[in-house]
């Protein structure tokens, strides 16, 4: 089980409120990501759970019982560090056991759970390794590996895969999420990557300036963001944001519209623009528009569209997909 | 861009390093050779390198006019138990700057630091006559104190610099993995921090060994280390520069071989933080 439940979590350091309250239900066996800008508060979070920091105020409850007065080492979760944290002067096989070791497990059954782990993680053929033989990747399969053998309520990452090079990261988004799913253990995954957000998780804590600003799956928070905040932040290229007379006319103080929800015209419907730039991937056009009084736009066109800097285009949002939000930053219900 | 290592470039910085090794050692030597002289070879001029009529006549008479063991012991005990007694003190001072640090942590090191930066003759005279009221004067015990105090600050700060090295994330992890902080310090921390603890101690040992100015004035006889043995062939007969480097050359002797196996340690000490 792994049923963890924040309620009214305050962290202060000093002066400084770095975590405003949270709450939060994370259901057993679900991967919940947290995301937000850097300072946001997400690591101090899950760093909260974990038990390295002490709540200044709320309770943390992890399966029912309150933890906040019990020591990492005790609340049966497990934690993967950004820098991995490998210890040293252990080899790879000493690292993964020694959280079983603590827990005084006999040497027969540490031995085949570490096999167990190092089979899942492809890395038997280096148990006799230092971490400082291993490649980036394979230190990210060890710390995975130290985490995985001890059977924790749930697990912790804290951007673990921000030191991997782009094409490693996606590989071993996939793997990460693929052994979380078979183990059924319950996630909590730390990252300022939106696109890591939406692939891995099953829901998504939006986090800003220490606040939740919302909890839902990914596809709720990209149709329905509860503010301009969450707009902005989820989905890529960002959303386009116009105020004045144009968001007037849709009683919005703000109107919201995704670069791949505005139709791109060569002629006369709609808002005119010149291209400013266009970026051509084959699979994608994105159009940056000079739009006069409605600021810069991007728009998003699935293909190749034969446009270039200095063309004249008229875009048109789609009606239904049109984000209204008030003088607060929240969305006016539709 | 690599820079190009040609031939010649190898050989000119390969010259360089040998000559100032050799010039930084040039002491070191002569002291060795003029050892071997007769004390009217040690001084004349121009002065003689090798050719000269060697004689081991001057460790004979060092040795039968003081006792090398008793002072080679003193200085083993003084070195030994100030650099043991600063470890004790310095290790938790360090590991607790270092991991548990406050807004004054700074201001404490830097106040360590400032007593380093006082002659010591400044208070000789105060020291003196505590010594003196106290009865520790010509004591291991006073040479010992005297010692620890004097590079406790180097002792904390070098420490300190290597606790600093240890990720704070590998003991998060650790305490993660469920490792009491017993278990943490056993398993974890003192494996990761043995080297730094090795080459403090070393440096601490060696700086201890050769401490002058301290030992000169607080001890005479009882307690003088290998120091104080030196001291006794510049005074008070006149100067006997064969006795004198025959006496230096037994006092170094030791220190420079524990230096000598040790030096992996010691370069990696010093240089510690610097290069990486």
């Amino acid at each position: 089980m792994g049923q963890i439940t924040l309620q009214g979590v305050r962290k202060s350091f000093g002066p400084v409120d770095i975590i405003k309250g949270a709450d939060l239900d994370i259901e057993d066996g679900s991967f919940v990501v947290f995301v937000g800008p850097s300072g946001c508060g997400k690591t101090t979070l899950l760093r909260l759970i974990a038990g390295l920091e002490d709540v200044t105020g709320g309770e943390i409850l992890i399966d029912g019982q309150n933890v906040v007065d019990v020591p990492p080492a005790k609340r049966g979760l497990s934690m993967v560090f950004q820098s991995y944290a490998l210890y040293p002067h252990m080899s790879v096989r000493g690292n993964i056991a020694f959280g079983l070791k603590m827990a005084g497990l006999p040497r027969a059954e540490i031995d085949r759970k570490v096999d167990a782990a190092a089979a899942t993680l492809n890395l038997t053929s280096y148990l006799d390794r230092k971490p400082r033989e291993l490649s980036g990747g394979q230190r990210q399969r060890v710390a995975i590996g130290r985490a995985i053998v001890r059977e924790p309520k749930a697990f912790l990452f804290d951007e673990p895969l921000s030191n991997l090079d782009a094409a490693l990261r996606v590989q071993m988004r996939l793997e990460v999420t693929k052994l979380q799913k078979q183990l059924g253990t319950t996630a909590v995954y730390v990252t300022h990557d939106q696109v890591e957000a939406m692939t891995m998780a099953d829901k998504i804590v939006v986090l800003n300036a220490g606040r939740v600003e919302q909890y839902g799956s990914p596809l709720e928070l990209y149709e329905r963001p509860a503010n301009i905040f969450v707009a902005g932040f989820i989905g890529s290229p960002k959303m386009n944001f116009i105020s004045g007379e144009a968001a007037g006319e849709q009683g919005a103080a703000t109107l919201g519209v995704r670069p791949e929800h505005l139709r791109i015209g060569k002629e006369g419907d709609g808002w005119p623009g010149t291209v400013s730039v266009a970026e051509h991937l084959g699979s994608d056009t994105f159009l940056y528009v000079d739009a006069a009084k409605l600021g810069m736009l991007t728009a998003r066109y699935i293909g190749e569209l034969d446009l270039k800097a200095g063309d004249r285009v008229w875009l048109s949002p789609d009606p239904a997909r049109l984000h209204r939000f008030d003088k607060d930053g929240l969305t006016i219900g539709r | 861009m690599a820079r190009n290592v040609t031939t010649r470039r190898v050989v000119i910085s390969t010259g360089a390093a040998w000559f100032f090794g050799f010039l930084i050692f040039l002491p070191i030597l002569w002291m060795f050779l003029t050892s071997f002289k007769s004390e009217l070879d040690a001084f004349s001029m121009p002065p003689k390198f090798l050719f000269f009529h060697w004689t081991t006549e001057n460790y004979v008479t060092v040795q039968s006019r003081s006792d090398y063991v008793h002072h080679a012991l003193n200085s083993i005990m003084i070195a030994g138990g100030s650099t043991l007694i600063a470890m004790l003190i310095a290790v938790p001072a360090a590991w607790s700057m270092a991991f548990s640090p406050t807004k004054r942590t700074k201001d404490v090191l830097l106040w360590m630091l400032s007593t380093k930066m006082m002659p010591p003759v400044g208070v000789l005279v105060p020291i003196y006559l505590i010594y003196r009221d106290f009865g520790m004067l010509d004591t291991r015990a006073g040479l010992i104190l005297i010692l620890c105090l004097g590079n406790l600050p180097i002792v904390i700060w070098m420490l300190f610099t290597y606790f600093k090295e240890i990720p704070k994330d590998i003991l998060e992890a650790a305490r993660m993995d469920g490792a009491t902080i017993g278990r943490e310090l056993v398993y974890v921390l003192t494996p990761m921090a043995i080297p730094g603890l090795a080459s403090t101690l070393l440096l601490n040992f060696i700086l201890a060994w050769n401490e002058a100015f301290w030992t000169l004035n607080l001890s005479t006889l009882d307690a003088a280390p290998l120091t104080v043995f030196i001291a006794s062939y510049s005074s008070p007969e006149g100067l006997f520069w064969a006795k004198l480097s025959a006496a230096s050359t037994l006092a170094i002797a030791p220190i420079i071989i524990l230096g000598w196996f040790s030096q992996r340690q010691l370069v990696r000490g010093l240089t510690f933080g610097a290069v990486k």
